[in-house]
């Protein structure tokens, strides 16, 4: 065996490079400013009152927030995913509910519809929702049909130049706000899985209705309500991608948007080690400032630690997305890292936070009600570690 | 944010990978069992350049940087966790300090030939009575002439069997405490230098470890790195770096056990079909994989970050933390994926098993990562 040629020039031929641009830190700063000064203010409030904060939604889309990789060309910021997933981060870090509406309109409305939407369908949808600053919503879940998605029961009928739609979506987030939905039903009852087909669903069409808001334990300041199809006619040029598209278009839509909230995980993680820090530098006990405990210290250890680890994987996954055929995998090791880490970590900093942390006077109260979803939504951690098998047994 | 391997460094990879193949892997359960230091495969090791991968060329070093040393001692420690830290040690603990703190004489004429390989180093810090405090050492060294006297004992010192040279630290002002401490370059063939014979160990228990002892060993004032007093800076700075070669042992070990689990795992049949098909096997494959993932990056994160920033403790303490955890829960689940068999010594998974446990432990515990991280986000944040 020979000896290794050296290198003559290391660092120029690494390719290990694990920082942002001077686009991304700036993009990041920008949106932290913007969520301490307008999200953070009026959180509490809006958390016990379970309010929508409809009036910051221009704001979002001022920003540029709710079409961030949506070409230039049909109004968006035509950003990479990573950027993208740097401000849901930002944003969830001080509003949770405000990452969630707008991870939805990004991931799972905006990116399927600039992915497998006819030019025509793009040009007409995407500017309202990327430069005309709209919401988005995404109309998978049924009450019956949640991790099995295939199993879902609304049903389209084609007829002449529109489809029917006929069925109830559960759990959707934005329902009530969004302009636009992109909705799965099933064409095809005897094709199975390949019976599904994707539609792009105007708010405002006939047969439309939101049923009553959930009443959720966390993220009480986004919308989350059933919605209800009856004989809702949708033009068949809305019809996205290939009829008996659906679930390929849903999967590929839930492989993308798991990052959306892997960065939502993220924000929320960054938060509660924040709030740690500063509760236990204050907080005196035994006439020391309990971060003086080591037991303290080394639950604020395994916080900031976990964090360095469900930021690494997610930004990497991120930095894959479009390029790698592990990429799904990769989200889906992201998604299920992320989302316990920071249920772990938010409860380590609740523990610090002592009889005070029970209490909704304090951040951390409503960040352990907020950050319970992120194991469940958009493929609940069980569904990733499926995915994740199937990727490493092959 | 770009994570891919140059051309290099994958040539690298594949290199070390069929060198730890062809070379390490035929003699790494017998080495665990005997307990006999693989000499020849340092040799070999040291002719591929991999005794001083981070050292330039012109130190007999192979010039390369600090991802692709995580490369090579994952790679060596997938097959062979002994072989890994041995590699380390001669690599971080011993031509990494000299590099960064020796006079030019001493890098031609004390690195050269270990970073070439022809020559073993230890690190010798740790003492009976000092180990995670470890300015609590007690091996003094007194200024006589142009010489410097040392007496002490070193313990656990990984290649001390063999080593021919050993980085000593010892106190020239023991009122001065961890400013006290000075750095030595000692030649194992001084007199009043003897070392023991190899502790038996849990895991990687071919490494050499042993201790040192030093009676009235005079070494020359030529022979101390740095200034006296700086000791202590020296060996915390050197352990920084330590930190990610044990960091991408860890992983090694775990890619090993890992492997091996997906593969036991497809071929092995119960209640009529391959294990992985039984969902809560599939489980521990993704549990595995994500954590995996997970430490590989912060390890090499930890490694940009020691090229790119000036201080880089906290992402090293880090890396180290994640990944010897991540190495135990591993191990264990690939131990227990093949139920009865991988506890036989006929498998390869207890080997993995045993040896990841020490990845916790050396080369600053795990509770030792934690405060050094502790410290960081409250006190430097």
């Amino acid at each position: 065996m020979s000896p290794m040629s050296p290198m003559s020039d290391t660092n120029a031929s690494s390719s290990i490079d694990f920082s942002l641009t001077e686009d991304q830190e700036l993009l990041r700063e920008t949106v932290r400013r913007f969520a301490e000064e307008r999200l953070a203010p009026g959180e509490a409030e809006r958390d016990r009152e379970h309010r929508f904060p409809a009036e910051l939604v221009s704001e979002l889309g001022e920003l540029g927030l709710l079409g961030m990789m949506v070409p230039e060309e049909y109004g968006g910021a035509g950003v990479d995913a990573l950027t993208y997933l740097l401000a849901v981060e930002e944003l969830s870090r001080m509003s949770p509910s405000i990452g969630v509406t707008v991870s939805v309109t990004n991931s799972v409305c905006c990116w399927p519809i600039a992915r497998f939407g006819s030019e025509e369908l793009k040009r007409r949808v995407l500017p309202s929702l990327a430069a005309e600053g709209e919401i988005g919503g995404f109309a998978l879940t049924e009450p019956g049909a949640g991790s099995d998605a295939g199993s879902l029961t609304t049903r389209a009928v084609r007829d002449g130049d529109h489809w029917v739609l006929d069925g109830e979506k559960a759990w959707i987030t934005n329902a009530g706000r969004a302009r636009w939905y992109v909705a799965v039903a099933r064409t095809d009852p005897k094709a199975g899985k390949r019976g599904l087909s994707a539609f792009v669903v105007p708010a405002d069409a006939p047969g439309v209705s939101v049923g009553t808001p959930e009443e959720k334990v966390g993220l009480r300041s986004s919308l989350t309500a059933p919605l209800v199809f009856e004989g809702c006619r949708v033009p068949a040029a809305n019809l996205l991608g290939e009829e008996g598209q659906g679930l390929k278009i849903a999967l590929a839509t839930l492989d993308h948007s798991r990052l959306g909230i892997a960065a939502q995980a993220v924000g929320i993680h960054q938060r509660a080690l924040e709030l740690a820090v500063q509760y236990a530098k204050d907080r005196v006990q035994f006439g020391v400032p309990i971060a003086r405990h080591q037991a303290v210290q080394f639950f604020l250890a395994e916080i900031a630690t976990s964090l360095a680890a469900s930021r690494s994987l997610t930004y990497y996954a991120a930095s894959i997305a479009e390029t790698s055929a592990d990429a799904g995998r990769l989200a889906s090791e992201a998604k299920v890292l992320a989302s316990e880490a920071a249920n772990r970590a938010v409860w380590q900093s609740q523990q610090i936070h002592g009889g005070n942390g029970f209490s909704e006077e304090y951040e951390i109260g409503r960040l352990y009600r907020d950050v319970r979803v992120t194991t469940i939504y958009e493929g609940t951690s069980e569904m990733q570690r499926l995915v994740i098998a199937r990727g490493v047994l092959g | 944010m770009r994570i891919e391997l140059s051309e290099e460094q994958k040539l690298l990879q594949e290199t070390v990978r069929r060198f730890a193949e062809e070379v390490v892997r035929p003699r790494a359960k017998e080495i665990d069992a005997s307990g006999e230091f693989p000499r020849g495969f340092f040799d070999q090791a040291g002719e591929l350049g991999l005794a001083g991968v981070a050292v330039p060329e012109e130190y007999g070093g192979a010039g390369m940087d600090a991802i692709s040393y995580c490369l090579v001692i994952e790679e060596i420690s997938r097959i062979c966790a002994t072989s890994g830290v041995i590699l380390s040690v001669n690599n971080s603990l011993v031509c990494d300090p000299i590099l960064a703190f020796g006079t030019e004489e001493q890098k031609k004429e004390i690195l050269a030939p270990l970073a070439s390989g022809q020559k073993l180093g230890c690190f010798g810090l740790t003492e009976p009575g000092a180990g995670s405090d470890a300015a609590a050492l007690r091996t003094t060294a007194e200024r006589d002439g142009d010489d410097y006297v040392i007496n002490g004992n070193k313990v656990f010192i990984t290649n001390g069997t063999h080593a021919d040279v050993a980085l000593v630290f010892a106190s020239t002002d023991m009122e001065k405490k961890h400013k006290g401490i000075t750095a030595f370059l000692v030649d194992a063939d001084t007199p009043g230098y003897s070392h023991g014979t190899h502790e038996e160990k849990l895991g990687v228990n071919a490494s050499g470890t042993t201790e040192l002892a030093f009676e009235g060993m005079r070494v020359p004032a030529s022979r101390r790195l740095g200034e006296e007093g700086e000791g202590f800076r020296i060996a915390m700075a050197t352990l920084d770096g330590g930190r990610i070669g044990i960091a991408a042992q860890a992983v090694g070990i775990a890619q090993g056990a890992y492997e091996q689990a997906i593969s036991y795992a497809k071929q092995r049949e119960q209640f009529g079909k391959p294990l992985a098909k039984i969902q809560a096997i599939q489980f521990y494959l993704a549990d595995m994989a994500t954590e995996l993932d997970a430490a590989r990056l912060l390890t090499w994160k930890a490694a940009w970050a020691k090229m790119y920033q000036k201080r880089y403790t906290l992402e090293a303490a880090q890396a180290k933390l994640f990944s010897a955890q991540m190495a135990r829960q591993v191990t264990d689940k690939a131990l227990q994926i093949h139920g009865g068999y991988g506890y036989t010594r006929e498998y390869d998974v207890e080997r993995f098993f045993r040896d990841a446990r020490i990845t916790d432990i050396y080369e600053g515990t795990s509770e030792i990562q934690k405060m050094v991280v502790a410290d960081w986000v409250i006190n430097k944040q």
